[in-house]
């Protein structure tokens, strides 16, 4: 299975952890991350979907303190939800592999904002890889993992959309990492983090990053390329790419192990041009980081921080062009599937003239006309709880027709923790929870869901009973129906619901018509 | 990366752009030439305007077509044109279903394969290749169906 393929850069990140002999590797679905774990399991590797990131990313340090390696996988805001065991492992490390793959999505072509996780390195204090192709997200993910071998850190794995999503040449070399053994060291003093052991691991963890920042001067990830001693670009990712077509005569340094960054190769770089830009996507991160070292570069005009860059606006940002760009031709924007069973549901709420608290998925589309039903939408889970606060602070008549919607995938993913808020903190006017239960993960790509009854390679599992949840948080009223079968009897209950001052969960149950299919193959299968 | 050749294939979600570039770049990679794909994944599909972009060569670097440098565009819906024809070089080739023998389309599920069957005219390799790869892309009850569709869309006029 070695030697030249065209494959995406999910792919390459998916042939290389089967080259390093990764023992588990889990996520939870997001685009454009999501290919990188379905593709692992087809090739024959152990991969599982966690109900949320943060839980992905736990079962991977819990894999790695038992000396295994595991590769995690999320999209950018997925790591907002798994910040908080990633900034603690990066005191304690682990002796085996955790690699973390932030996939970020400048130019938001399917999220809802566009952070720079880049960010993440500095503040956890984590060492970074910045593949720009195929070949990089195969040979950066086996660097990543023995560099986790060396300095027993967690590191982090900085794709974009464009890196996970552009086929291109792999030369699969099969060099990967021999196997690792389990075992487990009862080390209290390593992996406990109690303040008097915290305070020690933090010292060893700048220690450790210093020693990665010398070990990148010199170790390969990154290259210089000597032309134009005018103009030199330093450069990073996907940009790499752009900047090599849009400045063909400038001298170029680019760097693919972008945290701690190398101090001393970058200072002999700019020192070696009359002029240094830096042409990277999303925040300056790297003109402001060599900016503060005392490395004079110049950063991108701001205009150039929104959306994805490309080759002519790489030639732009260089020329200093700052006029406004022609907005893109308007395409036909992405709606609601005919046969959709969100759409009753949204007609519903349309006519009944609610207030709908939103969240994350393919139902989201409910905002668009004919709809128009979705009028807040922040992150994973918050439909529930920002409808609670809502029904808070809204005077009655006001209050009593907020209505929060969740997907099925999406209450397992953070859903849950709002319906407990909802019973312990109730609003005076009671809340309307309605599950919009497709039995899948529409939007990322039909994944399983622990509500599916079927694990990542859709074989059988325990189904987790979205009802049962409810009603044992103690939610009063718990109601299962399919709204496009039995619409009128559903515009009766919300109506009913919505009158009382209980509190009230309402799972829309019926099948996403694109799974439907699907999920029939599968019980063939077995 | 002089003489690099830019497609972009345009349509709606579901109407098989993705597969139309899958087989196209796989073609290309086939023939021995530096090959990149590029398109968006998500949301953006759920029935909405798709395209996907192909570039090949000795070496190609960005994975994108720059506006203004596509040799090719092939528009499955002929709506989509005016979206995706800022990307067109002057003097540059367009395909739409008007181009095609639409009265001898089998299923319009494959008006896919028999835009890359007219696509396949503007692209300097031997028809076998073609036939290969588009092979590999479908289960084999769907091969002589998507074989027929082809060769009409490559032999029209």
């Amino acid at each position: 299975m070695s030697g030249k393929m065209l494959v995406n850069g999910n792919e390459a990140v998916a042939l290389a952890a089967l080259d390093c002999h990764v023992d588990l590797g889990c996520g939870y679905p997001g685009t454009p991350s999501s290919e990188i774990l379905d593709e692992f399991a087809r090739l024959g590797g152990s991969a599982e979907w966690a109900p949320n990131e943060k839980c992905a990313l736990e079962v991977g340090i819990g894999v790695a303190l038992a000396n295994g390696r595991s590769l995690i996988t999320m999209k950018h805001v997925g790591l907002n939800v798994a910040a908080d065991p990633l900034f603690t492992i990066a005191y304690s490390g682990t002796p085996g592999g955790l690699v973390v793959v932030t996939a970020d999505d400048p130019g938001m072509a399917s999220s809802q904002n566009e952070q720079d996780n880049r960010r993440y390195a500095v503040s956890a204090g984590v060492p970074m890889f910045e593949p720009s192709d195929s070949q990089e997200c195969y040979d950066f993910l086996i660097e990543a993992f023995r560099l986790a071998d060396k300095f027993r850190s967690p590191v982090l794995f900085r794709m974009t959309t464009r890196v996970c999503h552009s086929k291109c040449v792999l030369d699969r070399t099969g060099n990967g990492l021999p196997p690792r053994k389990a075992e487990y060291v009862r080390d209290p003093r390593s992996n406990v983090m109690v303040p008097a052991f915290a305070k020690l691991a933090h010292r060893r963890l700048r220690a450790d990053l210093a020693a990665m920042a010398a070990l990148n001067e010199k170790g390969g990830w990154n290259k210089v390329i000597r032309k134009s001693s005018e103009l030199g670009i330093i450069t990073s990712g996907i940009s790499y790419q752009h900047v090599r077509e849009a400045a063909p005569e400038a001298s170029i340094l680019k760097l693919g192990f972008t945290w701690p960054l190398p101090q001393k190769l970058i200072r002999d770089f700019v020192s070696g041009v009359k002029r240094c830009i830096v042409v990277d996507e999303g925040d300056n991160f790297l003109a402001d980081n060599i900016n503060a070292m005392g490395i004079p570069v110049e950063g991108k005009a701001e205009e150039f921080r929104f959306g994805e860059l490309n080759v002519g606006r790489v030639r732009k940002l260089l020329a200093g062009d700052t006029t406004p760009e022609p907005p893109p031709a308007p395409g036909k924007p992405p709606q609601l599937c005919v046969g959709c069973p969100h759409r009753k549901t949204f007609e519903a709420l349309r006519d009944l003239d609610c207030t709908v608290s939103g969240d994350i998925g393919c139902y989201t589309l409910g905002v668009m006309p004919p709809f128009n039903a979705i009028h807040s939408c922040v992150c994973m889970g918050a439909s529930v709880t920002v409808g609670l606060g809502l029904r808070k602070m809204l005077p009655e008549a006001e209050a009593r027709k907020v209505v929060s919607v969740i997907g099925d995938s999406t209450f397992l993913h953070t859903g849950i923790n709002g319906i407990v808020e909802m019973v312990y903190n109730r609003p005076a006017t009671g809340h309307v929870v309605i599950i919009l239960d497709n039995r899948t993960t529409a939007m990322t790509g039909l994944q399983e869901n622990p509500a599916t009854g079927r694990k990542l390679d859709h074989t059988p599992a325990p189904a987790v009973s979205l009802e049962k949840i409810v009603e044992g948080i103690g939610v009063e009223h718990v109601d299962v129906i399919d709204t496009t079968a039995e619409n009128d009897r559903f515009k009766e209950l919300l109506k009913e619901r919505l009158s009382s001052n209980d509190i009230s969960v309402i799972i829309a149950r019926r099948p996403c018509i694109l799974a439907a299919a699907k999920a029939k193959s599968y019980e063939v299968k077995k | 990366m002089s003489g690099v050749r830019n497609i972009i294939v345009a349509g709606l979600g579901g109407q098989g752009v993705l597969k139309v570039t899958d087989i196209l770049a796989e073609a290309l990679f086939e023939a021995g030439f530096d090959v990149k794909k590029s398109e968006v994944h998500g949301m953006s599909q759920r029935g909405g305007s798709v395209s996907s972009e192909v570039r090949y060569g000795d070496e190609v670097a960005s994975p994108m077509v720059p506006a203004g440098e596509a040799d090719v565009l092939a528009v499955l819906e002929s709506g989509q044109l005016e979206v995706v024809r800022p990307l067109l070089r002057a003097g540059g080739a367009v395909i739409t279903p008007e181009d095609l023998p639409l009265d001898q389309l089998k299923n319009p599920k494959a008006l896919n394969t028999m835009m890359l069957g007219a696509l396949s005219r503007h692209i300097d390799l031997p028809e076998e290749i073609f036939i290969a790869a588009l092979k590999a892309n479908f289960p084999e009850k769907l091969h002589e169906v998507n074989v027929e569709m082809f060769r009409l869309g490559r032999n029209f006029r």
